[in-house]
Parts: C-alpha cells; structure tokens; sequence
C-alpha cells in the first residue's frame, strides 16, 4: 500500500509520521515540522555526550545485524590522527525490503539530520550515503533535499554557525546486491569491485580508504534525531516486555497480504497481528503457510510458527530465525516452496561476488540441483546433498551471503520436507523452470 | 564491411566539469570510477571498450582494471540495449505474486522475444532483475529510469505504447 494512507491505530508512528507528506520533503516543510533542533542540539555538546546518550537509548541496528548503535560508535578512535568517515548504508536490497526507500523518498532530512548527528558524535568529516543504483526516485529526493541542506548552512564550512564542517555526499552503486554489506560498500565507494574484505582490520581501524569508519543503516540514522530530542529514556521504554530490543521498527510485508506494505510498530509486536490485523490477513480464500520475518536471508517459519513469532531480536531467535531487515515475505498455500528456494537460491547465485569457492560453486550448485528436482529428475539423495552443500557453505567465507542462501535451504527442507519429496516421489508435476540467469 | 563510427569523448566541456566536482568529494581520484561511468553510460547508452578506455586515461587507471569494475556492477551495459530498458523484478516476493507472467508479457508485447534480446525495432530489451527494492509493490518494473510499481500482464500493452 502506497503512501498516503492514515495508518492503522496499532501501529506507533514516529519514522513513518511524515510519509506522505509531501511538504515534509523541503528545508523548510521539515523545519516546520520541528526538523534539525535535534542536529543543533548535538552541536551543543560535546560528540561523547551524544554518544552517550544514544548508547544509553539501546538503538540497535536496523540494517540486519541488531549492534547497539552507541556501542558501534564508540569504537572510533576518541583522540583524531586521521580523517573519520561516516557511511550510510542505503544499498537496500535484501528481497523482502523497502523501508529505507520509503523514509528516504518522504523523509529525506530526517536521514540527513540523523547522518550529520552521527557523523559529528564520531568526528567524521564527510558522510558518504550510499544508495542502490536503482533507487532513481530516492536519488533525485535525496540530492535535492542535500541541495538544499547546504543552501540553508545546515551543512557546509559552518554546519548551523556552530563553526564546524560538515560534508556529506551521494554515491550511487550500478547494481550489486553484495554492496550492502558494509566493507563490500566501502569498496565500491573506491571505485572497486564490490568484493566484501576480510576482518579484522574493522571499519572503525580502517574502514573507507583506509580510515577510521563507521557504517549505519538508512533506518537506524533516521532514528537518532527523535532520541536527541526526547530522550533515551523515552526511546528505552518502546518496547513490549522486553528491554533488550527497543524503539519502533518499519516492518515492510510483501507476498500473499491483503494491503502489503511499510508498517512502523514496537518492537515485540506479534508477528501474527502484523499479518491479520494491520495487512488485512491472507489473499481472499487463501491460508498463511509459511513467513520469512526478516528479509530472505533469515530462515522461513511455518504457520505455527508465524503465529507465534514475536517481532524483535530476541523474540525472533527463539523461533529459530532473525529479524534480520524486517523484511517480512507471506507466503499462502498456493506458493511451491520448492520453486521458490530455487529462486531464493538463483538470486544469491546471481549476486555472489564469487572470491570464495564455497559461495562462488555451492550458490550455482545448489540452484542446479533445485532444478533437477523442480524437473522431476531428482533423486532421494539430493536431500542429504543439498543439506550437506549448505552445511559447506555455512561459516566459512569472508561474508555471510553464502550463509544466507544455505539458510533459505535448511529452513525450508526442514519445515517443508514433504514438498521436496513429492517431487522426487512423481507425485507433484514437474514445474516448469525458466532458464537460469546465474 | 563493418561500418565504424568514431568514438565521441564523453569527458570534455561540461561533462569535464561535473566530473571534477565529482571527484573533489574523494580523497582518490578512483572513487570517481562509478560515478564516470554512469555518465558514459547516459551519453552513450552503454559502455564500450573505447569508453573504458578513454575512462582509464582521465582517472589515471588501466583499462583492464575498468573492465574488472564494468562487469561486476548490473546496471552497466556492456554492450547496446533498446532504447527503452525494461527490468523485471522477479524474485520470491515479486515471483510469488505473479512477476514472470509479467515478464511474459513484455517479451510478447515488445516483440523482444527472449530475454536479454533486442526488439526487432530496436526500441526494448527486457530482462529479469534481481530484487528491485519495492516487493510490497508486486511486480515493480523498471523502464529506464523510472521506476513503475502494480505492474499486472494487463496493464503492460500500455506501458509499452506509452515507452514507444
């Protein structure tokens, strides 16, 4: 569902307030809108007062990996000897995910002011906002809205007369889903193949161009100004029954929804009332199946599961998956699963960089044997070989997009066996798979 | 006999310009590579051997090394397309929502046929993407720059039209 649209009365709306509002889009739409007093605030202080104060908020990362925001921040160095760099991770492309697109295409200063925030608590000359190629919509948005930052002295030689400077700049990827994980990133940022680099060094010893760096997600940005305006305390106590996972998430549900869409919720929020109450429920005459909660590289639940789900880190671990990017793909009873883990697994195939073998053979490999049984040419052992391929590609690469696409393959045998064996049984027709493009 | 043209210099004049700005943001003059060769791709509608070339002299790099960069981003064509490049998102929320019946669409409505191929008329070449980023928008396709979401078989006769 687009926006406009009033939002339903369970969700909490604080990242969301302003989309669809397009006046919010403009300098001065945002001012009006109390835009920039939290940037000219954290001026105001010293940068380890505003990491402080964000650490003690408990902001995690939104980007997948749920780190404690003011703890990333404090790893960079306290005493300056070289240039710091703040990189802002808006190469959204984990299937199941278009949150950052939406808060960038409505809310553009909100990411901008978050950016500038983080950017002087880690004493970072300039902010690099990475964003995917494809994102023509939230590119144009986005440099319009810097435009005009620079041209109010929100940013510049004297960032808000507070005497600093402040630059920050687009770098528009060309098409790589790998460039989302954070040295991949940096990387392409210098011009390189998109190749993710071995830790450590860490980005906050040498990240971009060998410089102290950090690296944060669109989401996770554009909460930091709210925290600086209403306090930890406050963004501490959104959560439900759970103290360790705590704010408001944007939740983006794709697949078999009635009202698909962006919605901004509490974090613990039941995952079942995500997809029945606020997305309308299921497709008319149509059953929930099976859920990735995360973006697809998290594992797939099953019904029970899915209903039983709670929506933060924690709650979601204890289902056996992750909360991942809050990508939340609804699968309902007419979905093959089988051809489904074969296009899951063909996109990981496509974007593999390819420096490590297990990736580089076991992504193409395991599409290939997906096909065989998609073509009813499968045999019994490709179960145990395909489990066997994923436990290969688990833990062993330089990033974890090989881990990915073993999970999608593990979770989804192991909740819907059935499925794969009816394929190897000649009990289901052989589908009909289009060529690969791996 | 292959007819050549001669190649036309993308970085002089104005394009020289924005290119210097571009490259004051960095502190290496190699972090200007993708944004360089976004704008080859806007002059030229793709990027060819000469253009790499030509690339690697302004930026003080190889050939070789531009060709490395060139291949492994998507969005750089490496080769001419139709005039009008159209992506279909067919990944597991998009496919489970009907995305390839999408695609089957544009192949038959724009004569194109396969996908990756050129129309007859030179003006589409459709493929399938990757993951587009808009999944609750099931199927988003993109048309050269624009970015279309809803997309049903039936509303492609008149996307195509309208992209004509």
């Amino acid at each position: 569902m687009g926006y406009p649209h009033k939002p339903h009365e369970k969700e909490t709306v604080i990242l969301s307030e302003y989309f669809g509002d397009a006046e919010a889009r403009s300098y001065d739409g945002w001012v009006k809108r109390g835009g920039y007093k939290a940037l000219k605030a954290s001026l105001e202080m010293q940068p380890a007062e505003v990491v402080e104060i964000v650490k003690s908020s408990g902001l995690r990362g939104r980007g997948g990996a749920g780190f404690p925001t003011g703890v990333k921040w404090s790893f960079m160095p306290k005493e300056k000897s070289k240039p710091h760099y703040l990189c802002c991770n808006a190469d959204e492309a984990e299937p199941g995910t278009f949150k950052d697109r939406e808060i960038m295409r409505w809310t553009p200063h909100a990411l901008i002011e978050g950016c500038a925030i983080a950017q002087y608590a880690i004493q970072a000359e300039i902010t690099y906002i990475y964003i995917r190629g494809e994102f023509t919509e939230p590119l144009r948005i986005m440099q319009a809205a810097l435009d005009d930052a620079y041209g109010n002295g929100v940013l510049g030689d004297n960032a808000m007369g507070s005497g600093r400077r402040l630059d920050m700049y687009i770098h528009r990827g060309a098409g790589a889903y790998i460039c989302g994980e954070e040295t991949a990133l940096m990387n392409s940022i210098e011009g390189q193949r998109g190749n993710p680099r071995i830790r450590p060094p860490f980005p906050a010893a040498s990240g971009v161009f060998g410089m102290p760096t950090t690296i944060n997600n669109v989401e996770t940005l554009a909460a930091v100004p709210h925290i600086i305006n209403r306090g930890p305390e406050w963004y501490k106590s959104l959560s439900l029954n759970n103290e360790k996972s705590c704010g408001t998430k944007l939740f983006s549900v794709s697949g078999h929804v009635q009202r698909p869409g962006n919605y901004e919720v509490t974090m613990g929020f039941p995952l079942g009332e995500l997809i029945n109450d606020l997305c309308g429920g299921m497709r008319q005459g149509r059953t929930l199946k099976a859920c990735i909660p995360g973006g697809s590289s998290v594992p797939i639940l099953n019904r029970e599961e899915t209903e039983s789900c709670l929506l933060d880190y924690e709650g979601c671990v204890e289902m056996g998956t992750m909360l991942g990017s809050g990508g939340v793909i609804v699968f309902d009873d007419s979905a093959d699963m089988v051809y489904q883990t074969m296009r899951l697994a063909r996109f990981y195939a496509h974007e593999s960089c390819a420096q490590c073998t297990q990736c580089r053979e076991g992504t193409g490999w395991t599409v290939r044997i997906l096909e065989r049984i998609l073509a009813g040419q499968g045999e019994p052992k490709d179960l145990d070989l395909l489990l066997d391929l994923a436990d290969q590609m688990t833990g062993k690469t330089i990033c974890v997009l090989s881990d990915s696409c073993a999970a999608v393959v593990i979770s989804t045998i192991k909740r819907f066996r059935n499925e794969f064996e009816a394929y190897m049984a000649g009990t289901r027709e052989p589908g009909v798979v289009a060529a690969g493009v791996g | 006999m292959e007819q050549t043209t001669e190649y036309a210099p993308v970085f002089t004049g104005d394009n020289r310009k924005r290119l210097d700005e571009v490259l004051a943001r960095y502190p290496a003059k190699r972090a200007g590579l993708l944004a360089a060769l976004w704008m080859v791709q806007e002059q030229h509608g793709w990027v060819s051997d000469e253009a790499m070339a030509e690339t690697a002299d302004v930026l003080g790099l190889t050939p070789s090394y531009i060709k490395g960069v060139v291949t492994f981003y998507t969005m750089y064509h490496q080769h001419p397309v139709g005039k009008t490049f159209v992506q279909v998102c067919t990944t597991t929320p998009c496919n489970i929502c009907g995305a390839e019946e999408v695609v089957e669409a544009f192949l038959e409505h724009t004569g194109c046929g396969d996908l990756g191929a050129t129309s007859p008329d030179g003006k589409f070449t459709v493929i399938e993407v990757e993951c587009l980023g808009a999944c609750g928008f099931a199927t988003p396709v993109m048309m050269n720059e624009d970015v279309i979401e809803n997309v049903t078989p039936e509303k492609v006769p008149d996307l195509v039209k309208q992209y004509s």
